[in-house]
């Protein structure tokens, strides 16, 4: 079981978090305008990162809130999070700003 | 107001570290944090803005559940006067008031074992230097999701909902059982 | 008593004699025996047959590495433990222990001819043989091979022993009480820290226990351990566990410890509690796990009798059991000295010390001198004999030229081995450590650490007493500080008579290239030399690969004994160094947890929350018959007596259809959405106009994923300008909020509108039926109830029986109806009101299951039976419900791709058979012609059926391939009893124009 560090609670157990995907994927602001294509990849592709990778959580059983996280994936560990809005820390997966 | 006759919440049996706290007026309040003033001035307490941190006086407390969400909590005969209290003090602020005074209900773990009574279900660490009086937090005990108050240095109150009440009162009953009767 | 239990001495009660029995055979044993000691006190060393090869099997070590005395304990039919090793089982009074894996009988088991049939069964035979006739493999072979295969046997009663769970944090973790954990313990528990140290073992003191001549402070090591285990169990910061095991370490230093409460009781009260899981969260981590001695690896290395060194210092010194009087002792370290010195000492004839080496330390070499060990140098083991027990071993010498001779048969009837010790790194490697190889003592050691873990004591290397207590006093002091806890670090005083425990893995020297037996590496799963060379002639290079084909270091035994022992044979085969070949993962558990220690309190009542409405009592009093929806209970229907479900669903739906019914819907979700952008909100969640809504009224709403399929339906009332009452489905109520909060948090932070689920809040009490409203009007008040003032889809605010009423007119029946939605504590009391209100008019209580039924002669959908994730809203027939004007909402754009839009999707149809009384099996499949070939061409399929009073005849929903213009056909649903013929129909089967709804 993980330690997560809620961006607005602080580190708490994973059994209180949520998965929610792959994080920076916006919603297009005017879908109607979007190619049929690029809606499908909006929809359905995501990467399949092996090292760091920017995901979505929830601290649904806690704050309730939506926040990303850096992970890196070949080792489980939690290099960042943030809020969301905010943009991806510059960051390498040893944790190094 | 209502006949307070004709209500029946979830029952609970009580014992010398479990009681099933009267019923009382709660309101999920959500807004941002430009409403926590004025909504403090019309509930009578300050909202608190530090993360999982309650502030409480006499007939009322105000927990703070994410930063865009608070549960008041208030004698069961005060809802109706806040919620017009509410609905002229904020007239033109926005916000969300919810009344879920039903929702759920509360329970009263108190002596020196409750915190060991709630590890065996909930992650958290409850040690008073990670958990102190004062600290409020969702989270989890076992399978169901709870409010979890520190009230004392051996008291919690913990909110749940009515549905999930019978099984929160049976899980703790059951760890309770290693407790000399 | 008898002769192999010494006349004092070790830490055993002999005041306290207890009675067990082990195959049927009685013995007896003494308080802080264990099952193994006891019965090498008894002369008994054959206690099992081995996995494979059905060999005779005895005790090889004293602790939890044993790999081949596996035994059943046996309490009743309910509690019979298999696979515990003897050697941690402790002694009770009446223990009843059997023997496994053979038959008839220990002694002699028919499935010994494994043995002699071993070339059948070469490393990965699994893989090679069995391959012809292939159908054979699931009608003979695999059947034949599961049962011969496999250890122990579990109970066949339900488990009625209790087992608890527990979270807990702290600074410091030690695992391990040997000499290094406890001076860790003490270091780190003076600096203020919180402190938890555990052992798996029921004393604390490790090795010590077994080393009568070590003094620390000035005092026998036992005693200074009692002291200190006082000291700690004294202060509020520690917190001891004994019996408990650290089996997993976990990310973000969660280790996994199991504390095993009553196993060692001999009758432990009904309902006691067996074990506890603790979910240990630790700042800093010490392991201070030990080490295990390594055997030897010669051919008959395995039979009953041949035991580890430190196994027989152990049993002699802790136990007061000789576990031989003429022995040989094989030495490939220093610490078979001490074994042979300590049980010379206690009146045992070492016949022979075979000594591997060219050369023994200086202290073991002087200590055997003045001894007069008979020490034979540059030896080797060609081979032991005795069919149950070992009689005889044949010792060979290697010469300068490296040739191996044959020297002597010694007679002897044990064999005590050391091949060095093994650091126990397992914990370590579980939380992805690197190891790093100290070439010196030819053992992997921590290195450099993946979380915040700490190595102290025998398990880095550090084995001799005085630097193993040093070594733990400084790690734990380093621990607590890392932890934020700054203190001295103590120091102690220690003495012992200690040789060198290094040692070379590998197997002994044999004359030819191919031993003549078998020389087994791993014990528990009957890997040999030859399994390892037949790996790399076969051309397996990689150590994980050999630890799979062979099965080398598998199952509970995860290398303890076998593991470096493989790679030396592995690495000599190779040519290569140990390091180079490298090491495989150590997986958890370190030694095997019971599922009722993971499955917790969660059984039984608990094993899941019962969630119940607030008329759940009432509903029981009066009969009702419930169904699982979720966690929920729902009444699903009310048979009087005489009835059976069909009967009582009949009657229901006829009381609703041409009366009145009573329902419970409170297990509907209901999330209240507040704000000044509500509105706008719902426009871009709902595919439907929410802007024309007027307060007071409620539609029928539809919410889709992005994708364009439906997720959830339901009623959305307009309470206010700003206020949206929302249901859900019973089973949508969480993740419908879940994903509002999605959008809102994630994509429309900028809305100023807010969630909060009411579910909970709100009893609804639905009452359905034409007479509905002549039922609740005398109790509603504050509210017109009139057809003019409440039409259908209207909401109002007013008060039932003094409680506060939020009153829907909304119909999932087709009939007039009412929802009557009370606060959650009035629900009882207003549901007895409204059924006492309604009894001259016959109201009749009813089910989901009537709820169905009725739901589907009016040809409503539910979501998740209609639809699987992969409808659109105009496949079920709800393309009405969207605001075509609005440029966008969650699903539209999806809705315009071309798949969404071609021609032939599923659409909902209604199905009629043409036999009325055949009602038609959910999920059967629908074909144009039942004279097809299998498989057929499959077009739909049947989502909904049930026989209908109302229709007097069986009705069902589909979801068929073109379905709207298929209206009329007629199909068939090909069955095993035959095919069944049905015509397709609109899906609205009672009153399709609506009238009955606005009454």
């Amino acid at each position: 079981m993980l330690v997560i560090d809620c961006p607005y609670c602080g580190p708490r157990p994973e059994l209180e978090f949520s998965y929610g995907g792959q994080a920076h994927i916006a919603r297009p602001a005017n879908p109607a305008t979007v190619e049929t294509s690029d809606w499908a990849a909006f929809l359905y592709l995501r990467s399949n990162t092996r090292g760091l990778h920017a995901e979505r959580w929830r601290h649904v059983r806690g704050c309730a809130r939506f926040f990303n996280a850096l992970r890196d994936t070949t080792t489980d560990k939690f290099i960042a999070t943030y809020r969301t809005g905010e943009p991806a820390p510059a960051i390498d997966s040893r944790g190094d700003r | 107001m209502a006949n307070p006759g004709l209500r029946q919440a979830p029952p609970v049996e009580s014992s010398s570290w479990l009681r099933l706290l009267p019923p009382a007026t709660r309101f999920v309040f959500r807004g941002p944090a430009a409403a926590h003033a004025a909504a403090g001035t019309v509930f009578g307490l300050r909202l608190p803005t530090t993360p999982c941190r309650a502030s409480m006086r006499p007939a009322r407390a105000a927990l703070w559940l994410g930063p865009d969400e608070h549960l008041l909590m208030a004698p069961a005969e005060d809802l109706g006067a806040l919620r017009s209290a509410f609905a002229s003090g904020l007239r033109d602020i926005p916000h969300s008031l919810v009344d879920v005074s039903h929702r759920q209900g509360a329970l009263e773990l108190r002596g020196p074992d409750a915190a060991w009574l709630l590890t065996a279900g909930c992650p958290l660490d409850l040690d008073p230097a990670a958990f102190p009086v004062g600290m409020c937090t969702r989270t989890v005990f076992a399978k169901t999701e709870i409010v979890l108050w520190r009230t004392a240095a051996e008291a919690f109150h913990v909110e749940v909902w009515r549905s999930f009440t019978a099984y929160l009162v049976g899980m703790l009953q059951e760890v309770a059982r290693e407790l000399p009767q | 008593m008898n002769s192999w239990r010494t006349d004092g001495g070790g830490r055993i009660d002999r005041t306290r004699a207890l009675s067990f029995s082990f195959d049927g055979r009685r013995f007896t044993g003494f308080e802080g025996d264990t099952l193994a000691s006891a019965l090498l006190a008894n002369g008994v060393h054959l206690l099992g047959r081995s996995f494979k090869y059905h060999r005779p099997r005895g005790i090889l070590g004293a602790g939890s590495e044993e790999p081949n005395a596996l035994v059943r304990v046996v309490r009743d039919h309910s509690r019979a433990t298999p696979n515990l090793r003897a050697t941690q089982v402790e002694l009770y009074d009446g223990l009843v222990a059997e023997s496994q894996n053979r038959w008839p009988s220990l002694g002699f088991d028919l499935s010994a001819v494994n043995d002699i049939l071993s070339p059948l069964f070469p490393a990965g035979f699994y893989y090679k043989t069995f391959m012809w006739p292939r159908r054979a493999w699931h009608a003979f072979y695999e059947p034949r091979i599961r049962a011969a295969a496999g250890l122990g046997r579990a109970p066949e009663g339900p488990d009625p022993d209790r087992y608890a769970q527990r979270f807990a944090h702290c600074d410091v973790l030690i695992v391990g009480a040997g000499a290094a954990g406890l001076a860790a313990a003490l270091a780190a528990a003076a600096s203020g820290a919180r402190v938890i140290l555990c052992d798996e073992q029921p004393e604390f003191g490790g090795s010590l226990l077994a080393e009568p001549s070590a003094r620390i402070e000035g005092m026998p090591a036992a005693d200074w351990v009692a002291a200190q285990r006082s000291a700690l169990a004294a202060r509020p910061n520690v917190t001891l566990l004994a019996r408990t095991t650290a089996f997993g370490y976990f990310p973000h230093n969660l280790i996994g410890l199991s504390e095993r409460l009553t196993d060692h009781a001999a009758a432990p009260s009904a309902g006691s509690l067996r074990e506890r899981l603790w979910q240990v969260r630790a700042r800093e981590v010490v392991l201070a796990t030990g080490a295990i001695e390594r055997p030897l690896v010669f051919p008959g290395n395995d039979r009953p009798g041949v035991m580890l060194a430190s196994a027989g210092r152990t049993y002699l010194n802790r136990y007061g059991v000789r576990v031989g009087s003429r022995i040989v002792v094989v030495a490939g370290s220093d610490a078979a000295y001490a074994a042979a010195l300590d049980l010379k000492a206690a009146g045992a004839e070492i016949v022979a010390l075979a000594d591997v080496r060219s050369a023994a330390g200086e202290a073991a070499t002087a200590a055997a001198r003045e001894a007069s060990l008979p020490v034979s140098l540059r030896a080797t083991v060609l081979g032991t004999s005795g069919r149950l027990r070992v009689s005889s071993v044949r010792l060979g010498t290697v010469t300068s030229g490296g040739a191996v001779e044959e020297s002597s048969s010694v007679a002897c009837d044990a064999v005590l081995m050391s091949g060095g010790y093994t650091p126990t790194v397992h914990l370590f490697s579980q939380s992805r450590g690197t190891l790093s190889w100290n070439a010196e003592r030819n053992v992997f050691v921590p290195g450099k650490p993946a979380e915040r873990t700490h190595a102290a004591g025998a398990c880095r290397g550090i084995d001799a007493l005085a630097a193993a207590l040093a070594d733990g006093a400084a790690v734990g002091s380093v621990a607590a500080a890392a932890a934020g806890f700054q203190g001295s670090t103590p120091a102690f005083e220690a003495s012992a008579v200690e040789f060198g425990s290094a040692g070379a893995p590998g197997a002994l020297a044999q004359p030819g290239p191919t031993p003549p037996a078998k020389a087994f590496v791993d014990f528990q799963n009957d890997v040999t030399t030859k399994d390892l060379a037949l790996a790399a002639r076969e051309g397996f290079r990689s150590i994980e690969h050999i630890k799979r084909y062979t099965t080398t270091g598998m199952a509970t035994d995860q290398g303890k004994t076998s593991g470096m022992n493989a790679l030396g044979v592995v690495a000599d085969g190779f040519e290569r160094s140990i390091p180079e070949v490298g090491l495989t993962t150590f997986r958890m558990p370190f030694t095997p947890v019971t599922f009722g220690v993971f499955a917790g309190y969660a059984r039984c009542d608990l094993f899941d929350p019962v969630r119940t409405t607030p008329t759940h009592d009432w509903a029981r009093g009066h009969g009702a018959v419930f169904e699982d929806v979720g966690l929920w209970k729902r009444a699903r229907y009310f048979p009087k007596t005489g009835e059976d479900m069909h009967a009582a669903v009949a009657r229901e739906c006829r009381a609703v259809r041409t009366g009145c019914g009573l329902f419970d819907a409170s297990t509907l979700g209901k999330i209240e959405v507040v704000g000044p952008d509500a509105v706008t909100f719902m426009n871009r969640l709902y595919v439907n106009n929410w802007s024309t809504l007027a307060v007071g009224k409620s539609r029928y709403g539809i919410l889709l994923r992005d994708d364009g399929f439906v997720y959830d339906d339901g009623v959305v009332a307009r309470l206010a300008e700003d206020r949206f009452h929302v249901t859900t489905t019973t089973g949508g109520a969480a993740r419908v909020l879940g994903m509002m909060e999605d959008y809102l948090q994630t994509e429309w932070p900028d809305l100023k509108v807010w969630l909060t689920s009411t579910t909970e809040q709100w009893a609804v009490i639905a009452v359905q039926g034409p007479r509905a409203r002549e039922v609740i009007s005398p109790l509603v008040s504050d509210i017109d109830l009139s057809p003019g003032a409440m039409p259908h889809m209207s909401v109002g605010w007013g008060k039932i029986c003094g409680a506060p009423l939020l009153l829907f007119r909304v119909s999932f029946t087709g009939e007039l109806g009412f929802e009557l939605n009370v606060p959650a504590d009035y629900g009882r009391a207003v549901w007895e009101a409204v059924y006492s209100a309604g009894r001259s008019r016959d109201i009749t209580p009813y089910g989901t299951e009537a709820m169905h039924v009725l739901r589907a002669e009016k040809g409503y959908i539910i979501v998740g039976q209609e639809t699987d994730g992969t409808a659109t809203p105009d496949d079920v027939g709800l393309s009405w419900a969207i605001g075509k004007a609005k440029p966008d909402f969650v699903g539209k754009r999806s809705l315009e791709r071309p798949a969404m839009k071609a021609p032939g999707r599923k659409q909902l149809v209604g199905l009629l058979t043409e036999d009325p009384t055949v009602v038609l099996d959910e999920g059967a499949q629908l074909v144009e012609s039942a004279r097809q070939k299998v498989p057929m061409r499959m077009i739909g399929h049947v989502t909904s059926s049930y026989a209908s009073a109302a229709l007097g005849r069986s009705i069902a929903l589909a979801m068929l391939a073109g379905g709207r213009a298929r209206i009329g056909e007629t199909l068939y649903v090909p069955m095993p009893g035959g095919d069944i013929a049905v015509k397709v129909t609109a899906p609205v089967f009672y009153d399709p124009e609506g009238v009955r709804l606005n009454g």
